[in-house]
């Protein structure tokens, strides 16, 4: 089964006064990997929530595979969906393997312990090493990869990273990035990962999509971004990255 | 589910399951007045009422009539409150008191008019009746040290309000409020004291002997004040109103049991002030055993010298020589063990009840912030009402013993377990819940799964200060009748017997400990592994 598609019509979203997304059109295609950057406060973390209903849009559409999303039964639809949380998010009262097989479990699926197994493979970890351990008994980085293993258990092939490796030094993020992007090799994988780091967006992206004050400013893959800029914050956006790196 | 509130809830059960047989039957004929039951007699928590109502039940028990004893029951409300829910058939009480605290009314005319007054009123308006004056009276009676008698040259109560200004009193709370009390009193003689405590019936007598007040109220027949040599100043207004001593028998024992109001009635007349107080000091002073002492006045005057064999609160008093605490714990080990098993109970039974309701209760909270504070306040509430109060609250609810003391119990261990559990589920790792959120979990699930068994060392906490709580409450429902390690605590009170209080006080202390250590290792056990590195590490 293909890896589905998104797309977001004119969606809104306002806090009191403030507008967090003012009308953004956007899509993903099957199997395609898009990074949201921007600064903090640009909307992109609540427009890749309102893919899995943590935020519900004020106007406008989300299409999983052309179906509305509002109209899916909300539980069902996020057990649907691979999330991996800022701090990876695991239950700290539960072991590696039961936090893994978290989403097999909710369904009542009798294989969740197997699913675990495979999952944690995935992310490298074998079961005999790391099932058994406490949350609190991993490094940052197995922690994450848990995570990540977490969100693909339930088979799910919409997986969505939401500033997932923000807090990592740099060696760890890499390593992780560098599993992302072997994950989308060995399986269909539709990803949405909130980033503000543009170097982890242009590795890991097909496309960049860049928000500010709640506006999309531009859509575009990492080599178009690059060579144009199509406003001057997305220009400026770069050039300060540039700025850090060197 | 390993973890969390279904755990608490079976170990609490069994707990109470275990306990639970011993506790009900003990007092369910308080419960149903239809069965036949023991005549209840119950007494007030000082010396001569602890007295006189054993003298009363050994009387009954001499013509073969079954006798539930219940002595030092909180206060006059307490005392009436239970006589008139039938919860209890008679106790000893004084015409003055009748008149003044219960009836409200203004004193009147000498010791047989208020006598008739009282007679014709309860039995119109409470359907109780007064058996015929037991022949003393024991008026209020204020006193001073003698040195303070001499120094001011204090002979009467008119001499008292010149010098009071420059004393202080220490009065029980009882007779700070009453009108035939302080109040009446102040207005009568113009007296204004320096300052005025309340104080317990019987640490009063200690305070004035070691100076830390000047003046104590008490009664002319106390034994203490022989004991201590103090004065007691004469009434010249004649301000307090006579208080003939006599059993007040309640509605069901006129209706049901003649023959046990004529057994009772026998004591009519044949008692006097002196009489009494030669009893009172042997009570009091000499802390001899009250169902001695009483079985030997009962002798005295051919009543009958009767065997008592069962064992009463009063009987704690049996403070046997100089022999050693220990010895002397060792030689009250049977009314211990039950004393404290009936507290186990008091405190189990209510602390169960506690997080069957605040748990749920706090759970669903989590669900209905908007209704939390709210709630939560209206139960913290209820901790600031005093102890006393909320026990005496219950007497005309649910009558006197076990169970008023039960719900008051309850409604004390509502706040800390609701509370803690609240905010331990609110504040639980909010990663955790976001992203069991976010991948799927319904409320519930989140609730079930997340919330509740990382919150575990707090609702832990809640239960562990509610049980501390209720073991130290707990003492005070001895004056409602409920037994548990407040009655050796509340009868050394009234008798001024140190070992006594000692010896419920320090059990109680121990079991405080000893419930707080086993809840510890239920904590152990429903805390979640890794959660528990993380507080021991």
């Amino acid at each position: 089964m293909p890896a589905p598609s998104l797309s977001f019509e004119n969606v809104s979203k306002s806090y009191g006064a403030v507008h967090a997304l003012a009308d953004v059109t956007l899509s993903v295609d099957s199997g395609e990997c898009l990074a949201l950057v921007g600064e903090s406060g640009s909307g992109k973390t609540t427009l890749l929530r309102c893919i899995n209903r943590l935020v519900d849009p004020d106007g406008g559409m989300v299409r999983i595979d052309g179906r509305d999303a509002s109209a899916l039964d909300v539980i069902e639809l996020r057990r649907s969906i691979g999330y991996v949380p800022q701090e990876g998010g695991l239950l700290p009262h539960w072991r590696v393997s039961r936090n893994v097989g978290l989403v097999p479990w909710l369904r009542g699926a009798p294989d969740a312990p197997l699913r675990a197994e495979e999952a944690l493979e995935l992310v490298g970890l074998p079961t005999a090493t790391f099932g058994e351990r406490w949350p609190d008994e991993l490094s940052g980085g197995q922690r994450h990869r848990v995570a990540v293993a977490r969100a693909l258990a339930g088979g799910q092939s919409l997986m969505l990273l939401d500033e997932p490796f923000g807090a990592l030094d740099a060696i760890t993020r890499h390593d992780l990035q560098r599993m992302v992007a072997e994950l989308r090799a060995r399986r269909p994988l539709t990803i949405v990962i909130v980033t503000h780091d543009i170097h982890e967006a242009m590795f890991l992206a097909d496309r960049v999509g860049v928000l500010h004050a709640g506006k999309l400013e531009q859509v575009a893959t990492p080599a178009v971004l690059g060579a144009e800029p199509a406003t001057p914050y997305v220009a400026h956006l770069l050039a300060r990255a540039e700025l850090l790196r060197s | 589910m390993k973890f969390g509130s279904a755990v608490v809830l079976l170990l609490a059960a069994a707990v109470v399951v275990a306990i639970l047989p011993g506790a009900a039957p003990a007092d369910t004929a308080a419960m149903r007045p239809e069965r036949a039951r023991p005549v209840v007699i119950a007494s007030k928590p000082f010396g001569e009422s602890y007295l006189l109502a054993e003298m009363f039940a050994q009387l009954l028990e001499s013509e073969g009539i079954e006798v539930q004893r219940r002595p030092g029951l909180g206060a006059t409300t307490v005392a009436f409150d239970a006589l008139r829910s039938g919860a209890v058939d008679a106790y000893p009480e004084y015409t003055g008191t009748g008149l003044l605290a219960i009836l409200h009314e203004e004193p009147r005319g000498d010791a047989q008019r208020v006598f008739a007054e009282v007679q014709k009123q309860f039995t119109e308006r409470y359907g109780l009746r007064w058996l015929p004056p037991l022949g003393f009276e024991n008026g209020y009676a204020i006193s001073v040290r003698a040195e303070t008698a001499q120094r001011y040259h204090l002979a009467t109560l008119s001499d008292l309000a010149t010098v009071a200004p420059r004393l202080s009193a220490g009065l029980s709370p009882d007779f700070i409020q009453r009108a035939d009390g302080l109040p009446g009193l102040s207005r009568a003689y113009g007296l204004r004291f320096q300052s005025v405590r309340p104080l317990d019936q019987a640490l009063k007598y200690r305070a004035l002997a070691s100076g830390a007040v000047d003046v104590v109220d008490g009664y002319s027949t106390d034994g203490l004040i022989a004991r201590y040599d103090f004065t007691v100043l004469r009434d010249d207004l004649h301000f307090f109103p006579p208080y003939q001593a006599a059993a007040l028998v309640g509605a069901r024992l006129l209706r049901d049991d003649p023959r046990a109001v004529a057994v009772l009635t026998r004591l009519s007349g044949m008692l006097n002030d002196s009489t009494m107080r030669v009893l009172n000091e042997r009570v009091e002073s000499e802390h001899q055993p009250i169902a001695r002492v009483a079985r030997d006045a009962l002798h005295d005057l051919h009543l009958g010298g009767v065997r008592n064999d069962s064992a009463t609160a009063a009987d704690a008093s049996s403070g046997a020589g100089r022999s050693t605490f220990l010895a002397y714990l060792w030689g009250r080990r049977a009314s211990l063990a039950a004393q404290t098993l009936r507290h186990v109970e008091l405190v189990g039974v209510s602390l169960l009840a506690g997080i069957l309701l605040a748990l749920p209760l706090a759970l669903t909270l989590e669900r209905a912030s908007r209704a939390a504070e709210p709630t939560l306040r209206v139960l913290g509430l209820l901790e600031t009402i005093p102890s006393i109060a909320i026990l005496a609250f219950m007497i005309p609810l649910f009558g006197v013993g076990f169970w008023p003391a039960v719900v008051a119990l309850w409604l004390y261990s509502l706040y800390p377990i609701a509370r803690n559990t609240y905010t331990g589920v609110r504040d639980a790792d909010p990663a955790a819940v976001h992203a069991a959120r976010a991948l799927g979990m319904t409320p519930m699930q989140v609730l079930r799964y997340v919330r509740t068994p990382l919150a575990a060392p707090s609702i832990m906490a809640g239960i562990r200060t509610a049980a501390v709580i209720n073991v130290g409450t707990a003492t005070l429902a001895a004056f409602i009748g409920a037994g548990g390690l407040g009655e050796p605590i509340a009868t050394g009170l009234a008798l001024a017997d140190t070992r006594l209080i000692l010896s419920g006080a320090l059990p109680a202390a121990l079991l405080a400990l000893i419930v707080d250590a086993v809840l510890a290792q239920v904590e152990r056990w429903t805390t979640p592994a890794p959660l528990r590195h993380r507080t021991a590490r």
